[in-house]
């Protein structure tokens, strides 16, 4: 049975969960996540963080505390950089302390330090002594880095080929979903795929989202936005979908290189679909005083006003949302996008 | 060519002695007020933290002034600061301005890269002028540290309220016209002597308690802690309610810490580190750990509170914000945080001063009480 690793379904869950569950699981141990966001997780998040803490630090509070009692460790690494020369938000480079003194009754925390903004060396430190919890055996936790690494890189090529996270999860065989809510995810994504998909509501439409993973694909944070714009018959793309070399190619029309990772890669994505003519609309959806967002957003703003024939929006999300309001506010952008592309 | 910068306290002295005695022509925009700041809110992103505001009320002042170079810093992150420069670029030539901009990025070990770009700023020199240049610059740095410090012990014991600050003032102006580095000298110590003249010497004088007066730390970000502005003079505030207050950060420091190390490529003091590490462990940007470390610092010094300062959706110091509390009640050290907005209001923050100097009175009055009984 081995040791269990919780790791919570927030914040970079949705970009290397399968890498993540893939090592753990190589070394012998079991993973288990916490379910999907709901109100009870985020009350209790929002209970043990200050007021100032956004609303995913809040909700990732919520699911280390819901992960409580059910596994011997929860997986809270310190993601400090993710490639050279950027990090990804001041946020994650002090969460496992937040957790620490915020949430006295969390299992013990395995805090991995990933810093690969110099050098490769210290990562391999890291990923060794994360390994060592669960063997001594170096080469058996060098097999499982590259058995998660393998699973990450296949997670990429399906999200690149237009799945979200859950879908892309369900298709690998993955999905901490229970088997109702996997099999209807696998039957979705594999029934329609690319510009196809979509088709319940009578928009024929286009619309290029861009926004952190953690908000748009949490469908308690996001308001079900990707769900809703599908039955609205829109096809979304994210920028998880689109290929990295087109993102950092647009991203370099910016004067200088956005030293936050995510921050650089929505950049791109933003200037790829108002400038490339690939999709009908592009909405950008981000969270209450996110601090990169605050800045980007802006950036695409500007860059939206001079590109007048793509409609653009941003909706700001936080613990206070309604979803009625959100919703009047899809609707809207939604028949705007369609009205601009009849005429 | 008119060189202007954006204001951070008291840093204008420095800035404006650099470049001038590298023959550049200054505008040094008006000290940041209402109109700044509205002008700042009004054009910059509304969640963009509270300095990049500020800083766009500064430039566009100062650009109404006839200024046409705006100098600027840059940074690698994670910290929002580094991208200030292009934004705000971006921000005033929607606007209509006329400007050219120069960020000079963190050298990273290419030193002769910041030095294009300071040639840029102010012509060709010879090494000579930028050695003399450096340290005039230096040495009224230095004196207006002092002089703030001294202001701070003075404040507690003035005569008359009001007497320290606006002797601070006439001292700054003193060193800010000096021409060479025996006039800053010479400023120093008549600031020094004016702000010792306005102290009642008398034992017992001063306002808040006659034994001593209780002692808080300022903590935070490094723009809100050194700008009197945004911070509703916090500082003058707690001196006059009869605190004596220290801060954590004095321009001198700040810039020997982050520029004159960074540029010559030296260890930093790791001492701020070291002293968070049992509550956060990792650099996180800005001044997220120093904040918690200096915590850690003014509580076993003694300290009887400490406040942090932060502009409203500051990153790292939402992470410090996070542990504190964690801090006070290991040390039992009372901590309040005050965060800065353009909606800020100055009721709001006195209010919570006088609150907060009461209870740390109370504190300390009962951990004496305690004390005295066990001695």
């Amino acid at each position: 049975m081995g040791e269990v690793v919780g790791i919570p379904r927030a914040l970079l869950y949705y970009h290397y969960y399968p890498m993540w569950k893939a090592f753990f699981e190589s070394l012998g141990g079991t993973v288990v996540t916490s379910g999907e966001t709901t109100r009870a997780i985020l009350d209790a998040g929002i209970k043990v963080t200050v007021d100032e803490a956004c609303l995913p630090v809040k909700v990732f509070h919520g699911h280390v505390l819901a992960l409580a009692g059910k596994c011997d460790y929860v997986f809270v690494p310190r993601l400090v950089s993710v490639e050279r020369r950027a990090f990804i938000c001041p946020k994650f480079m002090g969460l496992p302390d937040m957790i620490r003194c915020n949430c006295s009754d969390a299992p013990r925390i395995i805090d991995s330090c990933i810093n690969l903004s110099r050098t490769t060396r210290e990562y391999v430190r890291a990923v060794l002594a994360t390994g060592r919890m669960f063997t001594r055996s170096t080469l058996r936790i060098l097999a499982a880095h590259r058995r998660g690494r393998a699973a990450l890189t296949r997670y990429g090529r399906c999200l690149e080929s237009g799945m979200t996270p859950d879908e892309a999860m369900a298709f690998m065989g993955v999905a901490p979903l229970s088997d109702e809510l996997a099999q209807r995810a696998v039957a979705a994504a594999s029934s329609t795929s690319g510009v196809a998909r979509g088709g319940g509501g009578a928009a024929n439409v286009v619309i290029g989202l861009v926004g952190h993973p953690y908000i748009i694909y949490d469908s308690f944070v996001s308001m079900n936005v990707i769900r809703r714009l599908r039955e609205m018959g829109a096809t979304v793309i994210t920028a998880d979908m689109l290929p990295w070399a087109v993102t950092e190619r647009e991203a370099a029309r910016f004067p200088k290189r956005v030293f936050w990772t995510i921050g650089r890669r929505l950049l791109g994505a933003g200037f790829h679909f108002l400038r490339s003519g690939t999709v009908h609309g592009c909405l950008h959806m981000s969270a209450f005083a996110c601090g990169p967002e605050s800045l980007i957003g802006d950036i695409l703003e500007r860059e939206a006003v001079r590109h007048r024939d793509v409609p653009f929006a941003t909706i700001t999300v936080d613990e206070h949302t309604g979803e009625a309001g959100v919703l009047t506010r899809l609707e809207a952008f939604v028949d705007v996008v369609t009205r601009r592309r009849k005429q | 060519m008119k060189i202007t910068f954006a204001h951070m306290g008291n840093l204008y002295i420095t800035v404006k002695a650099l470049l001038e005695d590298l023959g550049a022509e200054v505008v040094v925009p008006p000290m940041p007020s209402k109109r700044t700041l509205s002008i700042g809110s009004r054009y910059s992103p509304e969640f963009a933290c509270l300095p990049l505001k500020v800083n766009i009320g500064n430039y566009v002042e100062a650009l109404e002034l006839g200024a046409d170079t705006i100098a600027m810093a840059g940074g690698v992150g994670p910290c929002r600061f580094g991208m200030y420069g292009e934004v705000q670029r971006e921000i005033l030539k929607a606007l209509g301005y006329e400007f050219d901009m120069v960020i000079i990025e963190p050298p990273q070990g290419r030193i002769r890269h910041v030095l294009e770009q300071v040639g840029r700023l102010v012509g060709r020199n010879p090494m000579r002028k930028y050695v003399g240049a450096v340290r005039l610059a230096w040495a009224k740095m230095t004196a207006v540290d002092e002089l703030e410090k001294a202001a701070q012990r003075a404040r507690p014991f003035e005569r008359r309220r009001g007497a320290a600050t606006s002797a601070l003032g006439s001292a700054l102006k003193l060193v800010d016209e000096a021409a060479g580095i025996s006039q800053v000298r010479r400023a120093l110590e008549e600031g020094q002597e004016m702000l010792r003249s306005v102290q009642d010497p008398t034992p017992g004088a001063s306002r808040r308690n006659p034994e001593s007066p209780p002692r808080i730390g300022i903590v935070g970000e490094v723009y809100v802690v050194l700008e009197p502005f945004v911070n509703f003079e916090v500082e003058r505030r707690l001196g006059e309610m009869g605190v004596l207050v220290e801060r954590s950060i004095y321009i001198g420091d700040w810039v020997k810490e982050h520029v004159f190390k960074d540029f010559m490529r030296l260890r930093k003091s790791r001492r701020p580190y070291d002293l968070a590490k049992p509550y956060l462990c990792h650099f996180v940007g800005g001044h997220g750990v120093e904040t918690v470390g200096h915590t850690v610092e003014y509580a076993r010094r003694g300290f009887d509170g400490v406040i942090q300062l932060a502009p409203f959706t500051c990153m790292p110091e939402i992470v410090a914000q996070d542990v504190l509390p964690a801090v006070s009640r290991d040390l039992g050290i009372p901590v309040m945080t005050l965060v800065f907005d353009e909606h800020s209001s100055d009721t709001g923050v006195l209010t919570r001063l006088e609150a907060f100097v009461d209870l740390v009175e109370r504190s300390r009055r009962r951990r004496r009480a305690r004390d005295g009984t066990m001695g």
